[in-house]
């Protein structure tokens, strides 16, 4: 029989940092202040649907954005010569040295008034607020995820075999037809993966939307943040119903997958 | 068969890096029969089927399909078709989808691709696996759907590159069967690549013997065997004992200082030659008998014969016979005229003969400096003013592998062939091709660094502008 002794680092940790913490959660989010058992915190987050709501949709345009951006910029990589490869991930992964709050910090230097891209934007005649609004949380998460994108997406293409694609001209197929019909379809996984990737954080993230969003644009990663410090049992039911909408997002994502898989 | 050309390469050139690939080939492939590109790795085969295939431009040259010019032909614009090698079959597809793929880019009606596709699914035995996917097949199977994939889009011709290598010895013996059966059904042109010479016999209307970016012999496997036309042909296709010989006269070739009939004439009086003799066409008789004899070292049975390694004055005969030798045992060989195939050596002349210049003299030791495509050589023993031109010739034994890696130049190598006693080994390098001898086996097509040794040099000062002393 296999030896279990070396998981069981792993499970302590699990168990400790995962399960119990998790198993928390849920008890308070079933409890009052005193312990017995209430629906009342999921009847008082309701009052969070709207934030619910605007949370999702843009982390669903964030992660639309980061695809439309990661996937030509994948297949461009992934038919490059080794060395513009290896340059271009360079220059994708480098901000990600950098401190997450700095990087979301730096785009507040830039948007705010009289910042660089302020003034770029008024010599260009428009005098519009770039700060403080949803599109600039927009731009925040794409500018922090698309790696989340690219990376998958890229690692996916850079496997498709060449001579798939040269068996395909080989059968009579044009450039377009060659994509459509090898290419894209064999790319999928990658696609799947660099959602889930860039969808799931965006959706629970905080700060990114108190940095760089007004005051109507908080995020329900902002508001659980916020409601924590003041109330465990909301703040808990919300971190569940979260979990689960993004838990469930993740399951059709990847039935999408095995069908598109078993399908094609 | 049908004597119209189908495909015609001219001139045909590739090289990658500098290093050339396709050395001016020139090839005619005609409509209907089955043609095979055989030659070692790296020799070009595989080259030459991409060029047909589209995948690759030829640097300079031409490629004719039925008479017009096909060079800047992308490949889903020509009437060809291919087998890869791995198959590449498309994983996200079942086997019905995969072979219906070319057909669906045609545009061609539902009907019509079902009837097809059903109809190609029959020919290659494959009936009632439409819907699996293509990853839960055995590798002949998936062999059988590349073909199908290919042949369902009616080429003039099927390229071919090493369908057969991922399968096990019997699948690939009856696949071989079935490939020439299906071509014969078809009437389709093949063109097929391969390194086994076995398989380019049993399946080949033609073969073509390809050999560092060169045709070496283009003939029917029949010819290819019993007349190849030099040493390396020799070599590779099937077993031969090849011997250092010299041709006394027309019809008669001395070898291992022993006159032998010959079927052959044309060559110069003796003329150093290359023979070859196939080990199933040594007859095995009492010494008195033979017109050699020689002890029997080794014999080892092969199944259907026995192969026997007779000593003959130091040089190793193999013998295939159905009777066995005990070793230990003389033994008589003799050999019918036709059997002895004399053919022109591989490397032109007996030494090398070569021009380099003295870069520097020492006249106490008596040694020199001589340049050797840029590289600095010490002679020594031999001391010729500075500056000076000297022509010379080196012995193949002059030239060694360096053991340690330290050469004094880069080769490539070329061709290996055992001589019975050594190998006899063509190197080049950057400017010309040199002849060596050596006792190891080397491996064709790598490179290995190569020290010189000028004992045995004959030197010839050349005549210097500088009129020096001689």
């Amino acid at each position: 029989m296999k030896s279990k002794a070396p998981s069981i680092p792993y499970l302590i940790w699990m168990l400790v940092f995962t399960i119990i913490p998790l198993a928390m959660v849920v008890y308070y989010a079933f409890t009052d202040r005193s312990g017995n058992f209430t629906l009342q915190s999921f009847a008082d987050s309701l009052f969070y649907t709207d934030v619910f709501v605007r949370s999702l949709w843009i982390a669903l345009l964030s992660t639309a954005i980061c695809l439309l951006i990661a996937y030509p910029l994948s297949y461009i990589m992934s038919r490059a010569k080794a060395s513009t490869r290896n340059v271009i991930t360079m220059l994708i992964m480098l901000p990600m040295w950098m401190n997450f709050i700095l990087r979301i910090y730096a785009w507040v230097l830039l948007l705010q008034n009289d910042g660089l891209v302020d003034l770029a934007v008024h010599l260009l005649g428009l005098d519009v607020p770039l700060l403080g609004n949803a599109g600039a949380v927009v731009l925040g998460m794409v500018y922090n995820f698309l790696p989340f994108m690219v990376l998958p997406i890229h690692s996916v293409m850079l496997k498709i075999d060449n001579r798939l694609v040269e068996a395909a001209q080989d059968l009579g197929a044009g450039k377009a037809k060659v994509f459509s019909k090898v290419i894209f379809p064999l790319s999928i996984p990658g696609i799947i993966s660099g959602i889930t990737m860039v969808f799931v954080p965006t959706a629970s993230t905080f700060l990114v939307a108190q940095y760089l969003g007004g005051t109507g644009d908080k995020m329900i990663g902002d508001v659980i943040e916020n409601i924590f410090q003041r109330d465990k049992n909301v703040g808990s039911a919300i971190s569940l119903a979260l979990m689960i909408i993004i838990l469930v997002f993740i399951i059709i994502m990847n039935k999408f997958g095995d069908e598109e898989a078993a399908v094609a | 068969m049908n004597e119209k050309t189908i495909i015609s390469l001219k001139d045909v050139e590739v090289s990658f890096d500098g290093e050339v690939i396709l050395d001016k080939i020139n090839l005619d492939i005609k409509d209907r029969e089955f043609i095979t590109l055989l030659g070692p790795s790296g020799c070009g085969k595989t080259t030459t089927l991409r060029i047909i295939g589209g995948f690759l431009e030829p640097d300079s040259g031409d490629l004719f399909f039925d008479g017009k010019r096909i060079n800047n032909v992308p490949p889903n614009k020509r009437n060809v078709n291919t087998v890869f090698q791995k198959y590449a079959l498309f994983p996200h597809l079942n086997v019905y989808d995969n072979i219906a793929f070319g057909l669906k880019l045609k545009r061609k009606s539902k009907e019509e691709i079902d009837t097809a596709v059903k109809k190609m699914l029959a020919v290659v035995d494959l009936k009632g696996y439409e819907k699996r996917p293509v990853s839960k097949l055995s590798g002949g199977q998936q062999q059988r759907v590349a073909i199908a994939r290919a042949l369902v889009c009616d080429p003039k011709v099927l390229l071919l590159d090493e369908p057969l290598g991922a399968l096990d010895l019997k699948l690939r013996k009856d696949m071989q069967i079935e490939l020439k059966q299906l071509q014969h059904q078809l009437k389709t042109t093949f063109v097929f690549v391969t390194h086994d010479q076995e398989e380019a016999l049993t399946m080949s209307d033609r073969v073509v013997v390809m050999n560092n970016g060169k045709i070496e012999q283009i003939g029917s496997p029949t010819d290819i065997y019993n007349e190849p036309a030099n040493a390396f042909v020799a070599d590779f296709i099937g077993e031969a004992n090849i011997l250092n010989g010299i041709m006394k006269e027309d019809y008669c070739v001395i070898i291992q200082n022993t006159e032998i009939d010959c079927s052959d004439k044309g060559f110069e009086p003796y003329q150093p030659v290359d023979v070859v003799i196939r080990p199933e066409d040594i007859e095995v008789c009492k010494p008195n008998d033979g017109q050699l004899t020689g002890t029997v070292t080794d014999v080892v049975f092969k199944g259907v014969h026995y192969e026997m390694e007779v000593d003959c004055n130091g040089c190793l005969w193999i013998i295939h016979n159905t009777r066995c030798e005990p070793v230990g045992t003389k033994i008589g060989m003799k050999v019918t005229p036709d059997n002895i195939h004399i053919m022109n050596k591989l490397f032109p002349t007996e030494n090398n003969i070569f021009k380099a210049t003295v870069i520097s003299s020492n006249k106490e030791e008596n040694s020199m400096e001589i340049d050797i495509e840029g590289s600095t050589v010490t002679v020594a023993d031999n001391c010729y003013p500075e500056g000076s031109t000297l022509e010379i010739s080196l012995p193949p034994s002059g030239i060694y592998i360096a053991g340690d890696g330290n050469g004094a130049l880069e080769a490539y190598i070329v061709s290996v062939i055992y001589k019975g006693e050594y190998n006899e080994i063509i190197i080049e390098t950057d400017s010309r091709k040199w002849l060596m001898t050596s006792m190891q086996d080397e491996q064709v097509a790598t490179y290995a660094p190569v020290c010189f040794d000028f004992k045995n040099a004959h030197f010839t000062l050349c005549d210097n502008a500088g009129g020096e002393e001689q």
